[in-house]
């Protein structure tokens, strides 16, 4: 095994009560790489992730993120990624600089390395006339970009996208789009769900989880010649129907 | 250390930003005191009395004088047989009869004191109490001035009888009641609304997910409101000394100590809330049927504990409030120390730590 590997999954489980949510499932992810971690609602994919960003505790299995391991090193995991959640989470009632000081100073950066990031951040973005303007008033579309940033304002190993895209239009999806490339071209490893099957077309390496199980797992290309499928959206219907 | 005080600050633009929780905060009490202060403590002028005076010796005249010469008192009749007592309420002519007893001046010389009983029309509680403590000070003043050159001490003796009401527990409850409903609103209400904010917001999840631990996280949130409700406790405490002109009897600072000791129950109560409702909305619910209607109904605020059937009065015992208020009660109205409340505090002591252990645990099995 090559030291490429930034996350490494094996025979991760979480049952509650009876009920396997994730169901031993094993895999990797290596550095720099967009990892699509594709399932219907309810195939145990959050639930996997949050195992992952040692959140909630694995039942059995192994899992190392960034190097790290989840049992015992959550805390460390915690300083090595980037989270964003499907509800672009920042304060509404916080201007954009004020959220970005604040997600910045969770992660322990220093008051000086913030207000430099902060405002090639927000020149990058394009914000500069909303940048004292209270998160509340911004479109959707912005706010997912500037939680995207914030999740990556303190140069996480690998970051965390859970359902990113949801709620925006296709425009703003593709130029959220050509942010994760830009991200990942930098080094940054991405590990992203979605529902979205076009989405998983832009994704190196694409998983596919079926009740808890992680039924298949190749490149876009392989996968749709595996299953002789047009598309990934073929690929996932033929396998979530069983 | 840094990430935690960036992390309060956050939390004071939260505060400042929302009107509503702003006026939560230092509108209600505020207007709360005002409201309850001036329903009760309106001053009385010119009541009516009646006097029942079977000595006729001068130092009955004289007191009597002087509380004819006040402006408090006007006398209205003068009655002559205790029987008529009773007869002269039932007309309502008159709030109060004062009974001088038979042989007045002979027995303050003779025995030292005398005995003069003020009897009040108690429907009315307020009025009654506050003519009960006028004519006190009136006798008192009297009798300052009757000792001054005499060598051994003249005792006056007010005994005090309210008629129709004589439960007047809750009079003077309301400063204690009202500070005590709004540490809890303020605590338990606002802690719990702003944790499950974070919740509904999805941005708890960010928290957790950052390299800030969850206690962090919840001392975090749980630090302004305490400095708030210290605030709003001294603002209560000082309107009630300057504007209602409440003395307080007690140590001050034991009542900060106790208060604080409060505060930190409501934001526990609080905390353990945000871990059982999922939404804002819930939060607030819980907050208000579940503390907000116990405290104003079964804490003795409103309705003296000692008049409730006997499964209420048992079910008071596990509401934190009924004890602040007893503590509160002690310490302002009564000004005794420590050693008399010792019990209450530690029962809000073992409150408070249950209630912490509670959350804690609870919050864990949902980190789970």
């Amino acid at each position: 095994m090559s030291h490429d590997e930034v996350i490494k999954v094996e025979g991760l489980t979480k049952m509650f009560g009876d009920f396997a949510a994730v169901n031993a499932i094993s895999f990797e992810v290596k550095k720099g790489e967009i990892f699509g971690f594709l399932g219907a609602n309810g195939a145990g994919k959050t639930t996997a992730m949050k195992m992952l960003i040692g959140i909630s505790h694995p039942s059995s299995g192994r899992a190392t993120v960034a190097g790290f391991d989840v049992y015992t090193q959550a805390e460390d995991i915690k300083k090595n990624i980037g989270y964003m959640s499907q509800k672009f989470a920042l304060y509404d009632d916080l201007t954009v600089k004020e959220n970005i000081n604040f997600f910045g100073g969770i992660y322990g950066l220093t008051r000086k390395r913030i207000k430099e990031k902060s405002e090639a951040l927000i020149q990058e973005l394009g914000l500069e006339n909303v940048a004292n303007q209270l998160v509340g008033a911004l479109p959707l579309g912005w706010k997912q970009k500037l939680s995207f940033s914030v999740s990556l304002f303190h140069d996480p190993k690998i970051v965390f996208l859970d359902e990113p895209t949801g709620g925006v239009d296709p425009i703003t999806r593709r130029q959220f789009w050509e942010m994760i490339y830009k991200a990942a071209h930098q080094g940054t490893t991405i590990f992203v769900t979605t529902h979205y099957m076009d989405e998983a077309e832009y994704c190196d390496r694409v998983s596919i989880m079926v009740n808890g199980k992680i039924e298949a797992l190749d490149t876009p290309k392989k996968l749709k010649e595996q299953f002789q499928a047009e598309s990934m959206n073929d690929v996932f219907l033929k396998l979530a129907r069983g | 250390m840094k990430r935690f005080i960036g992390f309060i600050k956050k939390e004071f633009y939260h505060i400042f930003r929302d009107r509503r929780s702003l006026f939560i905060l230092f509108g209600m009490p505020i207007a709360q005191i005002l409201l309850f202060g001036f329903a009760i403590t309106n001053e009385i002028n010119n009541v009516d009395i009646a006097i029942l005076n079977t000595s006729k010796d001068t130092t009955t005249e004289e007191i009597i004088n002087r509380i004819a010469a006040s402006k408090y008192f006007s006398i209205k009749q003068m009655v002559t047989r205790e029987a008529d007592i009773a007869s002269v309420f039932e007309k309502g002519n008159v709030k109060a009869v004062l009974n001088f007893e038979r042989n007045f001046s002979k027995n303050l010389i003779k025995e030292n004191k005398a005995t003069i009983q003020i009897i009040t029309d108690a429907t009315d509680p307020n009025t009654a109490n506050t003519i009960t403590n006028y004519v006190n000070a009136i006798l008192q003043h009297y009798q300052k001035e009757l000792n001054k050159d005499v060598h051994v001490a003249y005792q006056i003796i007010p005994q005090t009888r309210m008629v129709y009401n004589p439960e007047l527990k809750s009079v003077y409850m309301f400063v204690p009641g009202v500070m005590t409903i709004i540490l809890m609103l303020v605590s338990a209400m606002m802690t719990s609304i702003s944790i499950t904010r974070e919740k509904e917001l999805g941005t708890m999840e960010i928290l957790l997910v950052s390299p800030l631990k969850p206690f962090q996280v919840i001392i975090g949130k749980v630090i302004p409101y305490i400095f708030l409700s210290i605030i709003n406790a001294i603002v209560i405490v000082m309107l009630s000394i300057f504007i209602l002109n409440m003395p307080i009897q007690g140590s001050l600072l034991l009542l900060g100590l106790e208060s604080v000791l409060f505060i930190i129950t409501s934001l526990a109560l609080g905390i353990l809330i945000s871990t059982i409702s999922a939404t804002q909305q819930t939060a607030m619910m819980i907050s208000l049927m579940g503390l907000m209607l116990p405290v104003i109904l079964l804490s003795g605020f409103i309705f003296p504990i000692s008049s409730m059937p006997m499964p209420l009065q048992i079910l008071s015992n596990i509401i934190p409030a009924k004890w602040f208020i007893i503590i509160l009660k002690a310490i302002m109205l009564k000004g005794v120390g420590l050693e008399f409340i010792w019990k209450e505090t530690l029962i809000l002591l073992g409150m408070t730590v249950f209630f912490i252990a509670l959350s804690v645990k609870k919050y864990k099995i949902r980190l789970e």
